[in-house]
């Protein structure tokens, strides 16, 4: 299956979320995995054809992401 | 003095006649969208204000709105005086704080607020400034100096280098101008934008700052400075009356020379 460039950017941005994790600390990791997981479960129903919305969702996970690589946040709950 | 004293009387009594006639109804159009529901589309709401009850300004019909009629409606507001910047918005097709601007009194016309222009929305009224803040801490807005002052306590400056500040220091940063800079709006990753080049310029004209060359050189390419094509819109939109417009000219002049 050919993936659309907006579907290329939500798994990038799975990714590197994901790949971020490896920096946090070893025992608080699978929290971090978890959480990771929820939130892109969490709006997995929206229809792939509502690009306004997949974008901003996008660009407000880019932004935590920026946030949550701060190595002072170590974990999360 | 009596006779300005009884006049002020007489116009509160005239005020209170006023507002205890019948109801006078404007409505008001607010732009709503709500990223808990990304799925639903940004719609425009409709609320009827009794302009006799609300105070004179947009500022206070929104407060009104989200008191007694919404309390989901969103908006930053702080110092309700013109001082914090927080309630930038564009009101009637204008980009200007909702604390200054006063509600027109035909209350046969609809006013219409909408975010900045072509900033992302994190919620109704409230947009994502994080851009706007990050372009502002890339030029460095602080005094860089290697000397410190001879007498240990502060950095002197004549009244004349001081005057140079007027009409530049007094931006409170709103976002107005640059969100009205439609440059700003096709290039706003590269193009630093009105505001935050006002800053640019009063730092390098500050007499104290050493930092001159520096500055000069990071404004030094195509995007960050030249993408002002003098169209003004920065003027004439400024809530505080000051002109952006006329400061890049003047960065540009100084480059002019390098």
């Amino acid at each position: 299956m050919k993936l659309s460039g907006l579907q290329k950017q939500v798994i990038h941005l799975y990714r590197s979320c994901m790949r971020q994790v490896k920096h946090k600390p070893i025992d608080t990791q699978h929290h971090w995995r978890k959480f990771i997981h929820a939130e892109f479960v969490k709006y997995k129903a929206i229809p792939k054809k509502q690009f306004s919305a997949i974008e901003h969702l996008l660009r407000s996970g880019d932004r935590r992401l920026e946030m949550f690589s701060n190595p002072q946040i170590k974990d999360i709950s | 003095m009596f006779r300005s004293i009884n006049r002020l009387n007489l116009l509160g009594l005239r005020r209170s006649l006023a507002t205890s006639a019948e109801q006078r109804l404007k409505s008001f159009h607010i732009y709503r969208w709500n990223p808990d529901t990304p799925e639903i589309e940004p719609k425009m709401q409709t609320y009827e204000i009794d302009l006799n009850a609300c105070g004179p300004m947009v500022l206070d019909a929104l407060l009104k709105i989200k008191n007694e009629q919404d309390a989901t409606l969103t908006f930053r507001r702080s110092c309700r005086e013109g001082i914090c910047g927080s309630c930038a918005m564009n009101i009637g097709g204008t980009n200007t704080l909702a604390c200054l601007c006063k509600i027109d009194q035909d209350n046969a016309k609809d006013l219409k607020i909408y975010p900045l222009p072509h900033m992302f929305v994190v919620r109704d009224l409230v947009p994502d400034l994080t851009h706007f803040y990050k372009q502002y801490k890339s030029i460095q807005p602080y005094l860089q100096r290697e000397t410190n002052p001879p007498d240990g306590r502060e950095n002197l400056q004549t009244i004349e280098d001081r005057a140079k500040l007027d009409g530049l220091y007094e931006c409170i940063l709103c976002a107005c101008c640059s969100t009205s800079c439609p440059s700003y709006w096709w290039n706003q990753q590269e193009y630093l934008g009105p505001a935050v080049l006002m800053q640019a310029y009063r730092w390098l004209i500050d007499s104290r700052d050493e930092a001159t060359n520096l500055r000069k050189q990071m404004l030094q390419n195509s995007m960050s400075l030249y993408r002002c094509h003098t169209i003004m819109n920065c003027a004439r939109t400024c809530p505080k009356g000051l002109n952006p417009g006329k400061a890049i000219a003047e960065i540009k002049k100084q480059l002019a020379f390098d």
